[in-house]
């Protein structure tokens, strides 16, 4: 599966890459939620997914019976889908924000802080 | 430029001042301990002292004094403490009196740290801080543009070679394993024999050189004399700029003695000393001629210090005395003149002598010294120069030709600053009113003068206290240095004197025409200084033109320079180790497998193309339950739920906000990107390729086993995810809330400032 995985990936990474270059802001968000997900299943993907089975030790045991998934991506991954959800959240905000300021969804129009010069 | 204050002291302000008079107090106090070392440094002792600094790097804070730092360490403080006595009445009355003195004695502590340091990065932060000082000094009068400008060129072109001077020592250090000196040097011929042997000796001339003026980097010096002549007199005559000649006879033993030195140190030394000594002449200004003969008077040492026979080093060490003596008398002397009668110009100055007949008897014994007349020191060491001219490796003649012409052209200088403005016929104009220095303006210059006089006659005096200790520490103990005599009978160098002195007085007679002659050449000439401005121009223009290469300020371009980035530094180091070896073994799938996959490539395909907003946050959402979906087949249900969440609040504001937002495309405008489409399969497949490599390889279990293991017996939790969030990693997640807090805190913020400034 992680054969499947890893292509997988590169499918979303390629989507991602290809919305966040776009002039829209909008669909720069798009592609930053996308690429945000292709990093949780790299990471997810590279504690190999030979199992079904949960991290869970059961009662009355001292460690997991049998083999289990591997904890330790879980819990990076879990961190970073609630962090990529905060980015995620102010990115959104102030695209909202931007468009309300200076009426435009176009990047190359958001010239606030380095407006272009006239001479070049 | 000369601070012109009332002499006779009648303004009231007082010049028995504590900043007038402290730091005399130190520098003659260092200098007293100093001199009492003289007699066993002389016996060839040596004294060293260390204090650690920063060990783990092999830095310390260790100090040396041999017969070439007691030599520079003496000139310094004994200079210093007469030319501060000078400054303190030549500045009276200034309103930063107090500030121009406390940036002297700073100046001399660096420059005293600089010539007894015995560690190498010691000596590397002296240097700088010399640097940084004199900065301070030439710029003092900085309400001037000229005086900005000189001491931003000085700092620059100084800290430039500073730098190079610090790589130099690294490698130094690298190969010798130690930035001792006294180590460095016990080791023998370790670095002239090294490979790393020609870069070192670049970078450490390079700072030499553009320390102490060397051609092409000359043009600083004559600049710097924006600073108040005290500061001339002190750091371009006998200090600062012979930081560069101390740094090459400090490494002489460790990087002299091969062709490369000889020929290189010969051949610019003497094109500066020539060079120097013509511009010198070109001069109306007294203190640019002087500054043009302290540019001679450095390329001549380095000329001498080129080579490693003992009369070359006994000539430099005896001239580096001289010069210095005589220099700081002149400069001083020209700050009197300046003082008293408001002009340097020599063609309005004349007949001063009877005006100023300290003054004038002061500059007349420093330049007869300087012209070598007998029975004068700058006689014997003029004799020296020639007798180690004679003998020197590379080309007697062209040393000779080098240093007669120098000494020359030194003689009718001498006689334009010193003879001209005393003892010339001319009618004064009124408003000059020349009267006679005050007391504390005289003493340096007849001091130093004196000295002059006094080792003429008593040359065995110089000899054995500082000039044969110091060529030894050049050298080593057994070298022997030649020996300093007033009438030497008749040979060479006697002939050559008498040469130079017919040759300097026929100049002097001339040297009105002849500075005509060399003003009109001079317009023609490669101009430095205009070329400096064309250099730093340049640089300005590089900087633009880079940073409207690099930051258009486009965000796309951005983001594409970083994507495009990653391919290259992925995909090149792939390559270039050659380590793409990807077996891709096709499992067997479920067909649930097939079906997620199938949801979140659909997902992704209609976020993609889409331009509705209902539909990209509807692809955004399959996408976002497809990974949940994943995350559920493959054992983590913690995970499932929270990305479930997310994904569904993720889909909500989006959906929120989206909807107050225009449309994705412009109607009817659909842009096809084919550069950047090709960009996004380049990275999507990079991380596929990496991925895979990542999953091929073998798994390092040791961390999960340790909290499979520790989970329940330590923390008491048998949810292994949630006690390595909560309780092993709790740090993390701390962390990880306060992120989410301050996008909170960020997006309300946002949000609360529309409606202030919008009551819509």
């Amino acid at each position: 599966m992680e054969v499947m995985l890893s292509v997988l990936v590169g499918v979303l990474v390629t989507a991602a890459v290809y919305l966040m270059l776009a002039r829209n802001v909008l669909r720069f968000l798009l592609g930053l939620i996308l690429i945000s997900n292709a990093a949780n299943l790299t990471i997810f993907a590279a504690g190999r997914l030979n199992t079904s089975a949960p991290p869970l030790i059961p009662e009355g045991a001292e460690a997991p019976v049998g083999f289990v998934a591997n904890a330790l991506p879980q819990a990076l991954v879990l961190t970073a889908i609630v962090i990529g959800f905060g980015l995620f959240a102010f990115a959104l905000v102030l695209v909202f924000r931007a468009y309300e300021a200076l009426g435009t969804l176009n990047s190359d129009e958001m010239r606030v802080a380095e407006p272009v010069e006239d001479e070049r | 430029m000369g601070a012109k204050t009332t002499t006779d002291g009648a303004t009231g302000s007082r010049w028995l001042t504590l900043e007038g008079l402290l730091p005399v107090a130190i520098a003659a106090l260092i200098f007293a301990w100093l001199a009492q070392a003289i007699p066993a440094v002389g016996a060839g002792e040596v004294v060293r002292y260390s204090w650690d600094w920063v060990p783990s790097l092999g830095i310390a804070l260790s100090f040396l004094i041999d017969g070439l730092s007691l030599t520079f360490g003496l000139l310094i403080t004994g200079i210093g403490a007469l030319v501060f006595l000078y400054a303190s009445k030549y500045m009276q009355g200034h309103a930063h009196l107090a500030r121009f003195m406390l940036f002297l004695v700073l100046f001399m502590a660096s420059m005293l740290g600089l010539v007894l340091a015995d560690n190498l990065l010691t000596l590397f932060v002296f240097w700088e801080l010399t640097t940084i000082t004199s900065y301070l000094l030439i710029g003092f009068d900085h309400a001037t543009a000229k005086a900005r400008r000189s001491a931003l060129q000085a700092l620059l072109l100084t800290g430039t070679g500073g730098l190079a001077l610090l790589a130099g020592f690294i490698l130094i250090g690298t190969v010798t394993g130690t930035f001792e000196l006294s180590e460095i040097r016990a080791q023998g011929d370790v670095l002239q024999e090294h490979a790393l042997y020609l870069p070192i000796l670049i970078l450490v001339l390079a700072g030499a050189f553009t320390k102490s003026a060397q051609f092409p980097f000359h043009f600083w010096l004559p600049n710097a004399m924006a600073a108040p002549t005290p500061v001339s007199a002190y750091l371009h005559s006998a200090t600062m700029v012979k930081a560069g000649v101390y740094l090459m006879a400090r490494m002489h033993p460790n990087l002299g003695g091969t062709e490369i030195w000889l020929w290189t140190l010969t051949i610019f030394g003497a094109f500066t000393a020539v060079f120097a000594s013509f511009m010198a002449l070109k001069q109306t200004d007294l203190k640019q001629s002087l500054a043009y003969t302290t540019l001679m008077a450095l390329g001549t040492l380095t000329l001498f210090l080129a080579s490693d026979i003992g009369y070359a080093i006994t000539a430099a060490m005896t001239f580096l005395i001289v010069h210095s003596l005589y220099k700081a008398t002149l400069f001083l002397v020209v700050g009197v003149i300046d003082h008293e009668t408001g002009t340097r110009d020599v063609d309005r100055l004349g007949g001063l002598a009877r005006a100023m007949p300290v003054t004038a008897f002061a500059a007349a014994i420093a330049a007869l010294s300087m012209s070598g007349i007998p029975p004068f020191i700058g006689f014997i060491s003029k004799e020296i120069k020639y007798a180690a001219a004679l003998g020197v490796e590379s080309e007697p003649v062209f040393v000779i030709g080098a240093v007669l012409l120098a000494n020359a052209l030194m003689l009718a200088v001498a006689a334009v600053v010193a003879f001209s403005p005393f003892w010339r016929n001319k009618h004064l104009a009124a408003e000059l009113s020349p009267h006679e220095g005050p007391w504390q303006m005289l003493m340096g210059p007849v001091i130093l003068a004196t000295l002059g006089a006094i080792f003429g006659v008593f040359p065995s005096l110089l000899a054995a206290s500082l000039v044969n200790p110091g060529v030894a520490a050049i050298l080593g103990p057994e070298a022997e240095p030649a020996k300093l005599k007033l009438w030497a009978g008749v040979n060479l160098p006697l002939i050559l004197s008498i040469v130079t002195i017919a040759l300097g007085i026929a100049i002097y007679i001339y040297s009105r025409p002849m500075r005509a002659a060399l003003q009109a050449m001079g317009e023609r000439l490669v101009n430095f200084d205009r070329g400096w401005d064309r250099v730093l121009d340049g640089l300005k223009w590089l900087a633009a033109w880079q940073t409207d290469l690099i930051q258009s300020g486009v965000l796309r371009r951005y983001l594409f320079i970083t994507f495009l980035t990653l391919l290259i530094g992925i995909g090149g180091t792939i390559i270039a180790k050659d380590a793409l070896s990807v077996t891709v073994a096709w499992p067997d799938l479920l067909l649930k497998h097939w079906v997620v996959v199938a949801l979140i490539v659909a997902g992704a395909m209609l976020t993609l193309t889409t331009s509705s907003r209902i539909a990209a946050i509807a692809g955004l959402g399959a996408v976002g339950i497809g990974v949940a979906l994943i995350f559920i087949i493959f054992g983590a249900p913690d995970v499932a739920i929270t990305q479930l969440l997310v994904e569904t609040l993720v889909v909500v504001l989006f959906g929120v906000a989206a909807l107050k937002l225009p449309r994705l495309d412009d109607s009817g405008r659909k842009t096809h990107r084919p550069l950047d489409a090709l960009l996004a399969v380049g990275v999507g497949a990079i991380v596929t390729v990496v991925l895979l490599m990542v999953t091929a390889g073998p798994l390092d279990r040791r961390l999960t086993t340790y909290f499979e293991e520790t989970s329940w017996p330590e923390a008491f939790g048998r949810n292994i995810v949630n006690v390595i969030l909560v309780d092993f990693r709790a740090l993390d997640t701390f962390g990880e809330i306060a992120v989410v807090v301050i996008a909170a805190l960020g997006a309300y913020a946002l949000l609360k400032g529309r409606k202030q400034d919008d009551p819509r």
